[in-house]
């Protein structure tokens, strides 16, 4: 069973950022907003609260088709999985993804994509996010 | 070792249009970050006895070793010399400005001099710009400002930006500076500082990692407080009503100031309590950068603006001060009216508490006949009967529409030297007071706080303690004394005071350790009370005396919970104070006669 992080409940998020900082701190021992498979940005001024923009983990995954060194390829389930030492640093995938999940890393150039493993999940105080089996939706 | 990133202090001067970036690692190793090494660097810049709106007086803007690392790490503190005190202004607030300043690489930011025409800063990670902000200059609402400053400068969701509003522009003594639409640098004026350099705004925004040194160490002390913040009572009141949640309980016990303290106790507080706010206008709770609490109330109010059902909605945040100070102060119990002119004190980048208070003071003057219609320009004022005279005058406050109004916009203390009144003007050491008549405690901690803020040393809580099992002057003053000194390390590092709970002394130790650096609790306590004795010293320096404090009598007609007080008791407390606070020489009586 594969499976993914679901933004399940938006208008919950409060917009602290701690899903982020989980990320950084788990997959590169750092803290940092700007180094996370999952990004919180401001809908647009305090009325319309916040987005949160993580991989979907797409059956077909069009970032994957995009990448022309085979760097990153389709996990089974859905999702794809990064070959860091094939990747060129051309940014096709992030052109090729449209909800934007693919977050560029400027000090190493390389592409920062969810690894489906959880974590970020555990520090949502509200439940925004879950950690669900792809194609069976949680109910939360 | 420390991320090095937390040791640069930007230093930008906008008479030059310069800026250089300066190491000061000795500031930061020595006072941590935050409020600790902001009132060195004030020491440094500022000189003795230069006006607050003059191109000397600095601004700085500090954070410390905590920031953006742990939860609720989330404030910054601002030092300058305060244009309504004269002497320390500190003020603190959170949004994303704490987490902005460390990720684009700074640990503090000091802006001098002054800039000829409106300009507007723009930081982004090593990019310092000043830039022409002569478009926003009086522009009608800070909420605009912040509207136009998301669509020209880059770092969406991740930025911060400080900006004042027309108070600020006009010199308001106590007009504030906005952040993120929600929270305020408020109190103390650096709004009218940032006015005086012709300065609109600052953004911020960085995209930079900090590392620490033990990443599993600090994972680990990371999941503990995350655990203990998220799972435990310790925070939880914070996010259900959040501060609006003290209006009932001060109410119960005759301690929430109504009509200019003439009461105590507000027959409508239920309109304007936290609990009727949260059933009938709340409508979304966001959080400060790195806190998980999430403690900002956002209000929708729908506003008829013309007939037809023609409605225009407006989102306030609120809290238990500007409700105090904008409600119950002016017998406003109206929870529509109360937002209404919440959302303009805010739009007209007034401090909520000082307008509040200055308003209250205008009332009952106006109803002694101190001032009439000529000074009000024919508003009449009559507590709650008509918002719209509170929107307006606040609006002309704001504008400093008239000699009566401009001695306002100096303060109430100002204002009632000049009219009349000041047994009722109700400021502590110059600033208008917060909202807690609760005891000794508090009104002490009023006048002998180094902010003149409820925050020092939170007298009201041990007045609230003192309520449910009797405890002596002396044990007061000690608790404060030993409050101030905890709270001097918490704004060091810095952390929301309201997490003071999670962070014990022990648990800071705890938390530095993994980041690299290793200090007791003991020697943290020490440092806290280090840092005030120095920001004693600059307020002794700019001629603050707490022996000769002007004390309102109505603090001391009106009961509190406690009694009522006597001024020689109360002057009693404040000598205890420099005593065990170990101010007797900065604050030495003979030395000035
Ligand atoms: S990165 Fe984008 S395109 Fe690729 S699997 Fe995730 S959501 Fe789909
Ligand atoms: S940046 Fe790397 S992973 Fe992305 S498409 Fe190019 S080679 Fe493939
Ligand atoms: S699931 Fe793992 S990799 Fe993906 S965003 Fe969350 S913490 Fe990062
Ligand atoms: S942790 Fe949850 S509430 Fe906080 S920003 Fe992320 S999704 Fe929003």
């Amino acid at each position: 069973m594969s499976y993914r992080i679901s933004v399940a409940n938006i208008e919950r998020c409060i917009g602290c950022y701690s899903c982020m900082f989980a990320c950084s701190r788990l997959r590169f021992g750092v803290v940092s907003m700007a180094k996370s498979a999952i990004q919180v940005k401001s809908a647009g001024g305090i009325e319309r609260g916040f987005v949160v923009v993580v991989c979907r983990a797409c059956v077909d995954p069009p970032c994957a088709k995009g990448c022309p060194t085979g760097a990153l390829t389709p996990r089974p389930g859905g999702g794809v999985t990064l070959d860091e030492s094939k990747c060129i640093g051309c940014k096709s995938c992030r052109e090729a993804c449209i909800v934007g999940a693919v977050v560029w890393d400027e000090e190493s150039n390389l592409p920062i994509v969810c690894r489906y493993c959880g974590f970020c999940t555990k520090f949502c105080p509200h439940n925004v996010i879950v950690f669900e089996p792809i194609g069976r939706e949680l109910v939360v | 070792m420390t991320d090095p990133s937390l040791y640069n202090v930007l230093y930008i001067d906008l008479t030059e249009g310069r800026y250089e970036v300066q190491e000061r690692k000795d500031l930061f190793e020595k006072y941590l970050g935050g409020t600790g090494v902001a009132i060195k660097l004030l020491e440094e810049e500022c000189p003795k006895g230069v006006d607050p709106l003059s191109p000397e007086n600095p601004i700085i803007f500090a954070v410390g070793p905590l920031t953006g690392l742990y939860p609720l790490a989330s404030k910054t503190v601002a030092m300058f010399k305060s244009p309504l005190t004269g002497n320390l202004g500190e003020s603190h607030a959170g949004g994303r400005s704490a987490a902005a300043i460390r990720f684009a690489g700074y640990g503090a930011i000091v802006i001098k001099g002054a800039s000829k025409t409106p300009v507007y800063i723009s930081i982004y990670n090593d990019q310092v710009r000043i830039k022409d902000a002569t478009a926003l200059w009086g522009m009608r609402s800070s909420y605009a400002v912040g509207r136009v400053l998301r669509e020209v400068e880059p770092g969406a969701g991740k930025r911060t930006i400080m900006r004042i509003g027309i108070a600020g522009e006009n010199l308001v003594r106590y007009a504030n500076v906005i952040v993120e639409s929600y929270r305020h640098f408020g109190r103390l004026g650096l709004g009218a500082v940032f006015g005086s350099k012709r300065l609109k705004a600052v953004v911020v925004a960085g995209t930079r990692s900090v590392k620490v040194d033990d990443a599993k160490a600090y994972a680990k002390v990371y999941e503990e407080i995350y655990k203990e913040v998220v799972g435990t009572e310790v925070m939880s009141k914070y996010h259900v009503l959040g501060t609006a949640e003290n209006v009932l309980p001060l109410n119960a016990i005759g301690a929430l100031p109504t009509r200019n303290l003439m009461q105590t106790r507000f027959e409508l507080a239920e309109s304007i309590s936290g609990e009727l706010l949260a059933e009938k206008y709340l409508v979304r709770k966001i959080a400060c950068t790195h806190c998980p609490i999430g403690c900002i109330h956002l209000a929708s109010l729908r506003i008829a603006f013309a007939p037809g059902h023609e409605y225009e909605t407006l989102i306030v945040p609120y809290d238990y001060e500007p409700i105090y100070a904008l409600g119950s102060m002016l017998g406003i119990g109206s929870a529509d009216g109360l937002l209404r002119l919440i959302e303009k004190v805010d739009g007209l980048g007034l401090d909520a508490i000082s307008t509040g208070v200055a308003m209250a003071w205008a009332t009952e003057a106006y109803q002694r006949g101190l001032i009439t219609d000529k000074e009000t320009m024919g508003l009449r004022p009559n507590w709650g009967e008509d918002v719209d005279v509170y929107i307006k005058m606040a609006e002309r406050i704001a504008r400093r529409a008239n000699e009566f109004y401009s001695a306002l916009a100096d303060g109430v203390e100002v204002a009632a030297s000049k009219y009349g009144g000041l047994d009722f003007a109700l400021a502590c050491g110059g600033n208008e007071v917060p909202g807690y008549h609760t005891g000794p405690a508090a009104l002490v901690g009023f006048l002998t706080g180094m902010r003149h803020s409820h925050l020092d040393s939170a007298g009201y809580s041990i007045d609230q303690r003192a309520l449910r099992a009797l405890m002596t002057d002396e044990e007061m003053v000690r608790q404060l004394v030993e409050e101030e000194r905890f709270r001097n390390v918490l704004t060091s590092l810095v952390v929301c005071l309201f997490a003071r709970g999670i962070y014990k002394l022990e648990r800071v130790a705890k938390a530095l350790e993994p980041l690299g650096t290793k200090v007791s609790p003991e020697e943290l306590l020490r440092l806290g009370a280090e840092i005030v004795r120095t920001k004693a010293a600059f307020k002794a320096r700019e001629g603050y005396d707490p022996y000769r404090l002007r004390i309102a009598k109505r603090f001391l007609e009106t009961p509190t919970p406690l009694g009522r007080l006597t001024e020689e008791r109360i002057r009693n407390m404040i000598k205890m104070y420099v005593e065990k606070a170990g101010l007797s020489d900065v604050y030495a009586p003979s030395s000035r006669g």
